[in-house]
């Protein structure tokens, strides 16, 4: 059978030609970015319509480096990309299975050290990106994650939080938030959805103290690429909280994603912060304005009320829920004042 | 004129003699076998390769990246992720390791990656036991391995250099597992003589060449691994259009298999004067037997010992020692076994509810026979139970009976159980 002929399509994969020295820098101007970057992830996957995900993975990819290898845990981002015969990864991509991406991740920067070593890597430097959804991050693959991150292998492991596995169709994680309605997590006559708190995944990895640890929204694309790229660039382990609204398991509508992600940061719910080895944390964007400007932050209504999964907070009977939930949320965001070293004293 | 090269190319006197246990036996054959990564969990009875495998990296005596992760669920993970990337890599594990390796065994072999473990055959729990049986081993034989059982440490070095070399064969491209007893391997000392590294390294082909295959979005032939200038996506979904078709390719992959370890096996007698039977089977005394024992491992050794006893004393007895348990020799065993009277199974692991898992493979294999010889499976050892020659000798006088009468009482035995 004759071999088909290569044909040039609006595909193009992102190839990065053996013994060359890469250095590609840091774009943040969105003309530039178009015309000098090509994103690791293609048009044609199954997301759904709304879906941050992609976004997220697009964005990072504009800040990638160079030469990089991406994994992805099993989940919703893993099944929608690749379904056999077809892939959306421009990039060489690798998928294991749920609870081992940033073991699989150890494995393949490890294997680039031993060949960098015996003279048989054909650049000069790989980078390793994984994509873990909550479920795979917060809950079955916090043990990988944790001892890929003692080990110090140098990885950047990128959460995309939805908040729920999403992939099995909207069951709680440890990622979902107190009172948030899942499938496991049903509002019924007794419970008023999830009863326990969202696990605070990034200050886990802050524990850890890995270079270099951050939150990010595809909202606040211009901070999100900076981190990621110095999350590429910081050497050993680093750790990237992507908040990832979900239309089908939040419950809203597919043009919403973007401003739920501004508002869960207008709100505090969740604030953009990085964290520096040895230096400490830093307000990020729109949370440093909040910092320096308290008045610009919104009451906790205004994030829950674009969202179906808490729609029964706002019955007058549930008001104490709220309140609970405006709580938690100042006592979170007072503690961050606290520790990040920019903060207005 | 060609002169014939002598057998063995490196003779007795040029081979580095050491006195090791098993797994020591294994980590200096890991060590020659220019591995790129290990990724290995600390469980007993395998310890000591990680172990003496750290000095080596300690002691900047390897290339090889040493990851000690934090399970061997991400040991597997990890050696998923190294492979892929297109390096060499190894771990080794026993029992409850192995156990909680299980998910990523079968993806290891689905994605044909040539992974070697060594497992150091150990019981699995409850109740917690560290002592050998080959129940750990059993359970991960339907996972797309290659199954390899070693009756000693010269064979457990042996058989790991091997193994890369049958898991990286492009006909192959499946992980190799190379089992060894726990205790009665793992940590008994032994002489054992070690070819030099350089003739290792030529054996092997030097550092792992990628199998290369033509990809048509590439539109040109490419090495089967993560690289950038090729970018490949590995582990896909992949559903009811195209499953079945994948594990096709596995089903093909393991029937050439045989032939790749018979190759292997002449491969490395020619160099180091040492083979294991055709590298599949290991017979002794069969041909005009009446009686003949199977047997997977260390316990071959003590079998041997009664057979050549019991045949200075004129009984018509054999045994045969399974070293390729997966995939299963059936042709194979079929001819050894088709001629006796009365086959003894022995199995160091049990199928709760069913037989040991060789007397159901033997069984299948024996069906096309139309004179079949009589079965009975033998269970024994579980938990490291000793199985010493009084027991083994037990057990053919009780064949032999059988061979007499032509009758089976009991198709299941229990040998060496208390009552």
């Amino acid at each position: 059978m004759a071999k088909p002929e290569s044909t040039k399509s609006p595909y193009e994969l992102l190839v990065f030609e053996t013994g060359k020295k890469y250095d590609l820098p840091l774009l943040l101007n969105p003309r530039q970015i178009a015309e000098q970057r090509k994103p690791a992830i293609l048009p044609g996957h199954r997301l759904c319509a709304g879906c941050a995900a992609p976004i997220i993975v697009k964005l990072a990819s504009f800040a990638f480096r160079g030469p990089t290898i991406v994994v992805t845990a099993t989940g919703c981002l893993e099944v929608a990309t690749t379904i056999f015969p077809y892939t959306s990864w421009a990039i060489p991509w690798i998928h294991n299975a749920f609870e081992n991406a940033a073991a699989t991740a150890s494995g393949i920067e490890s294997a680039i050290k031993a060949m960098k070593k015996t003279g048989r890597l054909p650049y000069d430097h790989i980078d390793v990106v994984v994509f873990a959804g909550d479920g795979g991050t917060y809950d079955i693959g916090l043990q990988a994650l944790s001892g890929m991150a003692e080990r110090g292998h140098d990885v950047l492991y990128i959460l995309y939080d939805n908040e729920a596995y999403m992939n099995t169709g909207i069951q709680r994680s440890g990622g979902t938030p107190q009172f948030a309605w899942t499938t496991t997590s049903p509002v019924g006559k007794v419970l008023p959805g999830k009863t326990q708190e969202k696990k605070p995944i990034a200050d886990i990895m802050v524990a850890h103290r890995i270079p270099y640890v951050a939150t990010v929204t595809p909202a606040h694309w211009v901070d999100l690429i900076r981190k990621v790229r110095k999350g590429i660039e910081a050497e050993g382990p680093a750790f990237i909280h992507a908040l990832s609204p979900c239309n089908r398991g939040w419950r809203f509508g597919t043009e919403l994603a973007i401003e739920i992600c501004r508002r869960a940061v207008d709100t505090c719910y969740f604030p953009l912060w990085e964290w520096i080895r040895g230096k400490g944390y830093y307000l990020t964007d729109r949370s440093l304005a909040i910092a320096r400007n308290p008045k610009l932050k919104q009451p906790i209504e205004k994030f829950v009320e674009l969202q179906g999964r808490f729609r029964h907070l706002l019955k007058p009977e549930n008001r104490h829920l709220l309140k609970q939930l405006q709580e938690y949320v100042d006592m979170v965001w007072e503690d961050l004042l606290n520790r990040a070293a920019n903060a207005p004293k | 004129m060609a002169v014939a090269k002598q057998i063995p190319h490196v003779p007795p006197e040029k081979q580095i003699l050491m006195s090791v246990n098993g797994d020591e036996a294994v980590a200096y054959a890991v060590k020659q076998s220019l591995v790129d990564v290990v990724a290995a969990y600390p469980i007993t009875p395998q310890t000591i390769i990680v172990e003496r495998f750290s000095e080596f990296v300690a002691n900047g005596e390897v290339h090889t990246e040493f990851i000690a992760v934090e399970s061997e669920h991400s040991a597997m993970s990890a050696c998923v992720g190294a492979a892929a990337a297109g390096a060499r890599a190894f771990t080794a594990t026993a029992a409850n390791g192995l156990a909680l390796m299980w998910e990523i065994l079968y993806i290891a072999a689905s994605l044909r990656l040539p992974i070697v473990l060594a497992v150091v055959n150990r019981a699995l729990s409850a109740p917690i036991n560290i002592h050998c049986d080959h129940s750990d081993a059993m359970g991960m034989r339907d996972s797309g391995w290659v199954q390899l059982f070693v009756e000693n440490s010269q064979e457990a070095y042996d058989t790991t250099i091997q193994a890369f070399k049958i898991a990286e064969d492009p006909r192959v491209l499946l992980p190799v597992a190379v089992n060894l007893d726990g205790f009665f391997l793992s940590h008994t000392l032994e002489d054992v003589r070690m070819l030099p590294d350089e003739v290792v390294h030529e054996f092997l082909g030097g550092y792992r060449k990628v199998y290369k295959t033509y990809v048509d979005y590439l539109g040109k032939e490419v090495e089967l691994k993560l690289d950038p200038a090729n970018p490949l996506s590995f582990g896909p979904l992949d559903l009811y259009d195209y499953y079945f078709e994948h594990k096709m390719h596995q089903v093909e992959a393991m029937k050439h298999v045989p032939e790749v370890v018979k190759e292997v096996n002449e491969k490395w007698y020619e160099l180091s004067g040492r083979r294991y039977g055709d590298g599949i089977l290991v017979p002794y005394q069969t041909e005009d037997a009446d009686v003949i024992v199977t047997v997977l491992g260390s316990t071959a050794g003590t079998v041997r010992y009664v057979v050549k006893k019991l045949r200075e004393k004129g009984y018509k007895v054999g045994m045969v020692r399974i070293r390729l348990f997966r995939p299963f020799p059936f042709d194979e065993i079929r001819e050894v076994l088709k001629g006796a009277k009365v086959i003894g199974v022995m199995d160091r692991a049990i199928s709760f509810g069913s037989y040991g898992p060789s007397f159901l493979e033997i069984n299948t294999a024996l069906y096309d026979l139309k004179e079949k010889p009589l079965l009975v499976n033998y269970i024994y050892g579980l938990g490291g139970r000793d199985a010493p020659p009084d027991l083994i000798e037990k057990m053919f006088m009780e064949l032999l009976e059988i061979a007499k009468t032509g009758e089976v009482k009991e198709k299941i035995r229990f040998l060496g159980v208390r009552e």
